[in-house]
C-alpha cells in the first residue's frame, strides 16, 4: 500500500565510507620486513609479522609520518598523544589473532575533504583516520571457493603488517557518484602526498554503509539527525576495491533498497558482499551477531607523542591549491587546470614544459595530445614515465616551429608511444622536418619542369598524368615524402 | 635424584670471553632459544623450536655464559607451584616433597640444587620472587622496561619482566648487569637513569642510614613462622644502621583482584595466537577453521590456562569491560600512587615475599583462589612496575622463608644494597 503513497523524491540516500589505504613505506609497520609485493608466498616475513611467540612490535616512524601528512592534508586535528589498541578476533589471516589498531585515540580526528560533483563543490567530513596493520591474505582452493566451502585455504603472510590507514567519513554522501568523487579525490591527495600507490594490488579497500531515510528528516543544510540515521536500517557493503567499483556497488545497493521500500518491504540490517563480476551485492550468508572485539590498550607500544614532531613534517601543495595556482599562473581554463592537476606526475610534467615553452602550447600538448593518446591506449602517465623526456623534446620541436602540429601529433607522438622511437629519429626518417618539406616542394617544381608532356596531359584532363608526376617526385625524394601531400602540392602548383 | 628442574637440557656455549665465562645458566622455558625447543611448560608448544634467540639469550651468550638447560615452569607462567606444567612437577631441593614455587620453579630449583650457577626466570606477578623464597635462593624482578622482553613468550605483557636467580645477591646483580639495558626490539625498554657503578658493585652491604618502610598491609594474614623470620631480618638491618618504620599502602587490598583481572585479560589476547596454523600443537581432527582452532586449543592448553583465558575474555567483553578491566586499571593507578607516596617517606619497602612457607607437592592444586591469594605481597610490585628482590631469611619448621625489598622505579641498586646486608 505504501508503494503508491511514497514518492521517489521523498526518500534520501545516506552513505558513509570506511576506506582502507595501504601506506607506501619501505618496511612494514611493526617490523623491518619489506612491503614490496612478491610472487613467492611467505618470504617477506619475520618473527614479528608472523606473530611468533615472544616477538614484539616496534612502530615504523615512516608510517607515522605518512599518517601525519594525511592528517594535515585533510585538515584534521592530530592529538598530542595517540595510542594503539588490540582488536581481538580469530581469523586465519591474522597471525596473532588480534590486530594492532587504534581505537579511542586515533592519530587524526575531525578532518574534511572537498569534492566536486557535476561542477558543485561539497565538503565531506572525515570523522577519524587511524593507523593499523594489514592482515595476511588467504587463497581458497577447491570446493566452493569461500573460507567455509573451499577444500582448503592457503595463507600468505607477506601482506601481514603492511601499514594501513583507515579513513572513516561521516554519512555525508547522498549519491553513489559523490562517494566515487570522494574516493578519486582522496586517492589524488594521497598520491600527491607520496604515501600511496594506486597501482598496487589491494592498495584501496572500501566498506560502505548505505541507508535510505525519509526526506523530512533532512534539515535546511542537508543534514540528517542521528536519531533518524540510527532508526534507518542500513547495509554495510564490503569488498569494494576501486572508486569505479564503489559507484557501481552503491548505485546497485541504492536501487535495491529503494525498490524494497517502494514495495513496502523492510530493508534488512545486514552485511552485503559486492560481487564485482556479477555487478550485484549479495547478502553474506552467515549473519553474525554484533562482533565484540574486546579492545584494550596495546602495552607493547608506548603512547605515541607526535605534537612536537608534526610541525616538522612538511606536506606538498595539494591538488586543489595547485589547480587554483595553475589557473592564475598559467592563465588556464577550469577544465585544462583540472586535467593538468589530475595526478601529481601530470602536473609536475606540465610545469616542467610550461616553464620552458609557451604555457598555452604546453597545456594543449600535455592535457589534450599526450593525455588523449594515453587514454586511447589505456595507459597512465606513470606507464610512460621513462618517455617524458622524449615528449618534452617533441614539444620543443613544435614550439620551435620545426615540424607541423599535425605531423607532431599524428606521426611523431603516436610513433613514440607505439614503437618507442625518439622524436628526432621519426622526424628524420619520415622527412617531416620543415627543411624536408622544402625538399618535397623543390622536387615537385622539378618534376613539373622536367615533364611538360605529363603536365599537358593533366591539363587536357587525363586522370593518370598526376599519378605519373607523383611517382617522379617520390623517386626524387627517395620515398620519404607522403604521396597524399605530394599529390596536393602538385595540384596546387598546376592550378 | 633429579628434581626435574629442566624440560630440556642443553649445552649452549657463549662465543666470547665475558663476565659470565665459565658460569652455567639455566633459562626458563618461556624465553626463546634459537634451535632449542621453548615449550612454556605446555603441550601446545611441546615441539616448538624458535628460529631466533631472545635478546637476553643473545646477551648471555655474548657474556660468555654456558646455557645448560630450559627450565620447568607453570604452563605459560600461570601458577605458583610449577605443578601446572605439562612436563610434571619439580621438587624443591631446599624442602623435598614441597613445591619449588612458581611459575619459575625450575629455574629456582636448578640454582638451589647446584645444577646451574645462575638462572633466568620471568615475573608477571611474583613468578621469580615466589620460587626464590620457596627454594632459599635470591631472585630479582627488575623495573618494568629495564630488561628486554623480546623473545619472552607473553603472559601478562604489561606486567612482566625477565630477571635473575643466584645463590648470592652479588651474583644475581651481576647477571642483571648482563641482561639489563635498552633494546630496539622492545619499545617498552628504557635507559635507566645513571647510577654509580654496576648492580653487582651495589652489593656492598652498606645500609647505614637507610630508611626501610614496612607496609603493615603486607604482614596481614601471614603465617606466624614467616612473620618471626621477617622480624629477625628487620632487626639485622637495624643493627647494621638502617632505620625502620611502618607505612601504609591502603590500596594493596585490591591488588590481587586487579592483578588477576589485568593478567588474565592480557593472557586471553596474548595466547590467542596459538591456533595450530603456524607453529605448535595442531589438532588433526579436521573440520572448518573455527572447529580446528577450537580443537587445537582444547587439546593443547591445560586447565589453569583455559581458566585464565576464559576469565580474561569475560573481563574484556562488552558490558563487563568497565566493571572489571577498567576498574582493575583504576586500581593499578591507585596502587602506583600509594607506592609513590611511600617512597617519598622511605628508601625501600620490606615485607615477607610469600605469606606462607612452601606447600607440599599436590596440596594446593584444587583451590585456585587460595593460591591466587598467596600472591598478595608480590603482585602489587608488578602493578606499579617497580623493582623487587627476594632474599633468603631463615626458616620456619625447616622450610625456607624469603623477604622482599621493593625499590622505586630503577632503584635496583638500592634493593641490591639492602639485600646484601643480610
Ligand atoms: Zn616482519
Amino acid at each position: 500500500m505504501t508503494a503508491q503513497t511514497v514518492q521517489r523524491g521523498d526518500l534520501v540516500t545516506v552513505i558513509g565510507l570506511e576506506v582502507h589505504v595501504q601506506l607506501e613505506t619501505e618496511t612494514k609497520i611493526f617490523c623491518g620486513c619489506p612491503t614490496a609485493q612478491t610472487d613467492e608466498p611467505n618470504t617477506n616475513v619475520c618473527p614479528v609479522c608472523l606473530g611468533l611467540p615472544g616477538a614484539l612490535p616496534v612502530l615504523n616512524e615512516t608510517a607515522v609520518e605518512a599518517a601525519v601528512k594525511i592528517g594535515k592534508a585533510i585538515d584534521a586535528s592530530i592529538p598530542e598523544e595517540t595510542r594503539f589498541h588490540r582488536k581481538n578476533y580469530y581469523y586465519p589471516d591474522l597471525p596473532k589473532n588480534f590486530q594492532i589498531t587504534q581505537y579511542d585515540e586515533p592519530i587524526c580526528q575531525d578532518g574534511e575533504l572537498e569534492i566536486a560533483v557535476e561542477g558543485e563543490r561539497r565538503t565531506i567530513t572525515i570523522e577519524r583516520a587511524h593507523l593499523e596493520e594489514d592482515p595476511g591474505s588467504l587463497q581458497h582452493v577447491g570446493g566452493g571457493g569461500g573460507i567455509d566451502t573451499a577444500e582448503y585455504t592457503l595463507v600468505n603472510y607477506n601482506r601481514a603488517g603492511v601499514p594501513l590507514m583507515e579513513i572513516v567519513t561521516a554519512p555525508d554522501f547522498r549519491t553513489a557518484a559523490e562517494a566515487r568523487a570522494f574516493l578519486a579525490e582522496l586517492e589524488e591527495v594521497l598520491e600527491y602526498l607520496g604515501v600511496f600507490d594506486a597501482g598496487r594490488d589491494g592498495s584501496l579497500r572500501v566498506d560502505a554503509n548505505l541507508s535510505i531515510v525519509d526526506g523530512e528528516e533532512v534539515d535546511d543544510e542537508g543534514r540528517i539527525g542521528t536519531e533518524a540515521l540510527e532508526a534507518a536500517n542500513r547495509t554495510e557493503v564490503k569488498n569494494i576495491s576501486s572508486h569505479k567499483g564503489a559507484e557501481k556497488a552503491l548505485a546497485y545497493e541504492e536501487t535495491r533498497q529503494r525498490n524494497a521500500i517502494q514495495r513496502g518491504r523492510v530493508v534488512e540490517q545486514e552485511t552485503r558482499h559486492w560481487d564485482e563480476s556479477r555487478g550485484i551485492t549479495v547478502s553474506m550468508r552467515s549473519k553474525e551477531a554484533e562482533k565484540d572485539y574486546r579492545y584494550f590498550r596495546e602495552a607493547d607500544l608506548p603512547p605515541l607523542r607526535v605534537s612536537h614532531w608534526k610541525d616538522e613534517i612538511p606536506i606538498p601543495e595539494l591538488p586543489t591549491a595547485r589547480r587554483e595556482r595553475f589557473r592564475e599562473e598559467y592563465a588556464l581554463g577550469e577544465e585544462a587546470a583540472s586535467k593538468l592537476t589530475s595526478t601529481k606526475q601530470v602536473a609536475d610534467f606540465y610545469e616542467d614544459v610550461a616553464r620552458e615553452f609557451d604555457p598555452d602550447l604546453a597545456a594543449t600538448w600535455v592535457a589534450d595530445e599526450l593525455l588523449g593518446e594515453l587514454n586511447y591506449r589505456d595507459l597512465e602517465i606513470t606507464d610512460v614515465a621513462g618517455r617524458l623526456d622524449a615528449v618534452h623534446r617533441l614539444i620543443e620541436l613544435v614550439d620551435g616551429d620545426e615540424i607541423t602540429a599535425k605531423n607532431a601529433r599524428e606521426v611523431v607522438l603516436r610513433g613514440m608511444l607505439d614503437d618507442g622511437d625518439d622524436p628526432d629519429e621519426i622526424v628524420e626518417r619520415e622527412g617531416l622536418g620543415k627543411t624536408g618539406a622544402d625538399e618535397v616542394e623543390q622536387a615537385v617544381l622539378e618534376a613539373i619542369e622536367e615533364n611538360p608532356e605529363a603536365v599537358a596531359d593533366h591539363e587536357a584532363g587525363e586522370a593518370g598524368a598526376i599519378n605519373f608526376l607523383v611517382g617522379q617526385v617520390m623517386a626524387k625524394t627517395g620515398g620519404s615524402a607522403d604521396p597524399g601531400d605530394v599529390n596536393g602540392l602538385l595540384r596546387e602548383e598546376l592550378e | 635424584m633429579s628434581v626435574n628442574a629442566f624440560i630440556t637440557e642443553t649445552e649452549l656455549e657463549g662465543t666470547d670471553e665475558g663476565p659470565l665465562s665459565g658460569r652455567t645458566v639455566a633459562v626458563k622455558d618461556n624465553i626463546s632459544t634459537a634451535g632449542v625447543r621453548t615449550t612454556c611448560g605446555s603441550k601446545m608448544l611441546a615441539e616448538y623450536v624458535p628460529p631466533y634467540d631472545a635478546t637476553v639469550v643473545e646477551r648471555l651468550k655474548a657474556a660468555g655464559a654456558t646455557i645448560v638447560g630450559k627450565t620447568n615452569m607453570d604452563e605459560f607462567g600461570m601458577g605458583t607451584t610449577t605443578e601446572t606444567s605439562h612436563f610434571g612437577s619439580t621438587d624443591n631441593p631446599a624442602a623435598p616433597g614441597h613445591v619449588p614455587g612458581g611459575s619459575s620453579g625450575g629455574s629456582a630449583a636448578a640454582v638451589a640444587a647446584g645444577e646451574a650457577d645462575l638462572a633466568l626466570g620471568s615475573d608477571t606477578g611474583g613468578s621469580i620472587r615466589c620460587p626464590a623464597a620457596f627454594c632459599g635462593v635470591v631472585g630479582i624482578k627488575p623495573t618494568y622496561g629495564l630488561v628486554s622482553r623480546y623473545g619472552l613468550v607473553a603472559y601478562g605483557n604489561s606486567l612482566e619482566q625477565i630477571g635473575p636467580f643466584a645463590q648470592t645477591v652479588e651474583d644475581a646483580a651481576a647477571l642483571l648487569d648482563v641482561i639489563a639495558g635498552p633494546d630496539e626490539r622492545d619499545a617498552t625498554t628504557r635507559e635507566a637513569p645513571d647510577g654509580e657503578g654496576t648492580y653487582a658493585d651495589a652489593a656492598d652491604g652498606d645500609v647505614d642510614g637507610l630508611s626501610v618502610g614496612i607496609p603493615t598491609e603486607l604482614l596481614e594474614g601471614a603465617d606466624q613462622g614467616v612473620i618471626d623470620a621477617f622480624e629477625e631480618t628487620v632487626e639485622t638491618l637495624e643493627s647494621a644502621g638502617a632505620t625502620t618504620r611502618e607505612v601504609c599502602l591502603p590500596s594493596v587490598g585490591h591488588a590481587v583482584s586487579a592483578y588477576y583481572v589485568i593478567a588474565m585479560s592480557e593472557a586471553s589476547s596474548n595466547l590467542a595466537r596459538f591456533d595450530g596454523v603456524r607453529y605448535g600443537h595442531s589438532s588433526d581432527a579436521g573440520g572448518n577453521w573455527n572447529d580446528a582452532f577450537g580443537r587445537t586449543r582444547a587439546e593443547g592448553f591445560g586447565d589453569e590456562v583455559k581458566r585464565r583465558i576464559l576469565l580474561g575474555t569475560y573481563a574484556l567483553s562488552a558490558g563487563y569491560h568497565d566493571k572489571y578491566y577498567k576498574k582493575a586499571q583504576d586500581a593499578r593507578a591507585w596502587v602506583t600512587r600509594d607506592f609513590d607516596e611511600a617512597f617519598d617517606e622511605v628508601d625501600v619497602l620490606a615485607s615477607p615475599t610469600m605469606p606462607v612457607p612452601p606447600f607440599e607437592l599436590g596440596e594446593s592444586l584444587d583451590d585456585p583462589l587460595q593460591l591466587y591469594l598467596a600472591d598478595a605481597n608480590t603482585v602489587p610490585v608488578n602493578l606499579a612496575n617497580l623493582p623487587a628482590i627476594s632474599v633468603p631469611a631463615g626458616e620456619t619448621n625447616g622450610l625456607p622463608v624469603g623477604v622482599q625489598f621493593i625499590g622505586p622505579a630503577f632503584g635496583e641498586r638500592r634493593i641490591v644494597r639492602t639485600a646484601s646486608a643480610l
